[in-house]
């Protein structure tokens, strides 16, 4: 299968670089995935799983914040979180969730109103998202 | 002249001092290099989100519906002059060769007549600021308790920015940071960050493919999602670049201070071993002479 760069970076530091044949990224507007030769394209992030699938098994990473850029050269990335699922700790994203709904609650106006209520919900539906797929693991 | 008990304290505490300084230049070594790893590990970030935003950004911008972020809120009366600084002194010129990059910007634009608000970070420039601006500062952000500068501390400060801004309570933010050349070479830097500037365009132009680029949402919802990102963005940037010019400027800072000290040390030890000398050949004399006089 044709492999292309992928590479996945956070403002600390580069997290993930390397060839790999698919990765499949939680855009806003639903998940999708990425093959080589994939034509110009950026969408922004959710929060999520975002699966890596290159040599040996998949990899996946939660994700959270930003967006990814898509061209025939490759893949980048840029997440103010990632986190290998491995050490990813579910009361962490527990508390952010409860951080999120207390924002919510102390929203001032309707317009920050939505727009904490709109991240609650995704961030609802990653948690979501990482159960089933610690489901399908074991 | 003084006593040899005197000269013996003396040169003991510029050894102490010594010993101090020489600690900071190692300490001040040992964190530069962790503090370079982490502006270079930002960079590709900083990078990519400046060559996407700026390819967005010429496509949409002119256009009725640009953020404001961006094209600014067409007024430049009141300023607001992000001054980044260190929490500690003992760093050279570090603290106030930002400050008076900073102090000289806001002189001129007062005298232009223009309102200027200040923003500290970093606890040195506070300092140094709050006698001749007492007024002009509405804001002090410390990071002392922090060890090392993470994401999270710019985007607190970002945001705070970001909503005096959507409040109108600014026109125009400059950021005033150390961008680091070298170990000896630290250049104080004024960085425009409302509205957002990019150098993009030229980029955007040799790749050719910006303008096929599909946006997942829309272009404009991208925009509003990243541009508030950026100017976290921009400060961390700002921050960590401070961070390795602290560093830089102590170690060389404190590489000075132990060469004169070992300077100092030195006269000190010649004069301590001409006076016990001198009060040698002076008892001899006595004793020879009271010796002779019998």
């Amino acid at each position: 299968m044709a492999t292309f760069p992928f590479e996945l970076v956070s403002p600390e530091r580069l997290v993930y670089s390397g060839q790999v044949t698919e990765v499949i990224v939680p855009g806003t507007e639903g998940e999708f995935g990425i093959l080589a030769g994939h034509s110009p394209f950026v969408s922004t992030l959710q929060p999520g799983v975002l699966t890596i699938k290159g040599e040996g098994a998949p990899r996946k990473l939660f994700v959270r914040g930003g967006f990814a850029e898509a061209n025939p050269q490759g893949l980048t990335v840029l997440a103010e979180t990632a986190i290998p699922l491995a050490e990813f700790r579910p009361e962490k994203l527990a508390q952010m969730i409860k951080d999120a709904e207390e924002d919510v609650e102390d929203a001032r106006d309707e317009a920050t109103r939505a727009r904490r209520l709109l991240f609650l919900e995704q961030l609802k539906s990653s948690a979501a998202a990482i159960e089933a797929d610690a489901r399908g693991a074991h | 002249m003084a006593s040899l008990k005197e000269l013996r304290n003396r040169i003991a505490s510029v050894k102490a001092t010594q010993k101090i300084t020489k600690a900071m230049q190692m300490v001040a070594a040992a964190k530069l290099r962790r503090a370079q790893q982490a502006a270079e590990a930002a960079r590709p970030y900083a990078q990519r989100m400046e060559s996407v935003l700026g390819n967005i950004a010429s496509a949409i911008s002119g256009g009725p519906d640009a953020p404001l972020l961006l094209t600014g809120n067409g007024k430049e009366q009141t300023h607001l002059l992000l001054v980044l600084t260190a929490e500690r002194g003992l760093c050279g010129a570090f603290n106030s060769s930002i400050v008076r990059l900073a102090r000289e910007r806001a002189l001129s634009l007062m005298g232009q007549g223009k309102t200027v608000k200040i923003f500290c970070v970093g606890r040195k420039g506070y300092e140094a600021l709050r006698r001749q601006f007492e007024k002009q500062i509405i804001e002090v952000v410390e990071l002392r308790a922090n060890k090392g500068v993470t994401f999270a501390d710019a985007q607190a400060v970002a945001e705070k920015i970001g909503t005096m801004f959507s409040a109108g309570e600014f026109d125009v933010a400059t950021q005033f940071f150390s961008s680091f050349h070298s170990v000896i070479s630290q250049v104080p830097t004024a960085q425009q960050l409302i509205p957002a500037t990019f150098e993009a365009p030229a980029a955007a132009a040799d790749k050719g493919a910006a303008a096929v680029y599909e946006y997942e949402p829309g272009e404009a919802e991208i925009l509003a999602d990243l541009l508030p990102r950026n100017l976290a963005v921009q400060i961390f940037k700002a921050l960590l670049e401070n961070g390795a010019s602290e560093q830089g400027a102590r170690m060389s800072a404190m590489d000075n201070a132990t060469r004169n000290a070992g300077e100092m040390i030195k006269k000190q030890t010649l004069t301590y071993n001409r006076t016990r000398q001198a009060m040698i050949t002076k008892e001899l004399i006595e004793i020879i002479s009271g010796a002779e006089a019998l």
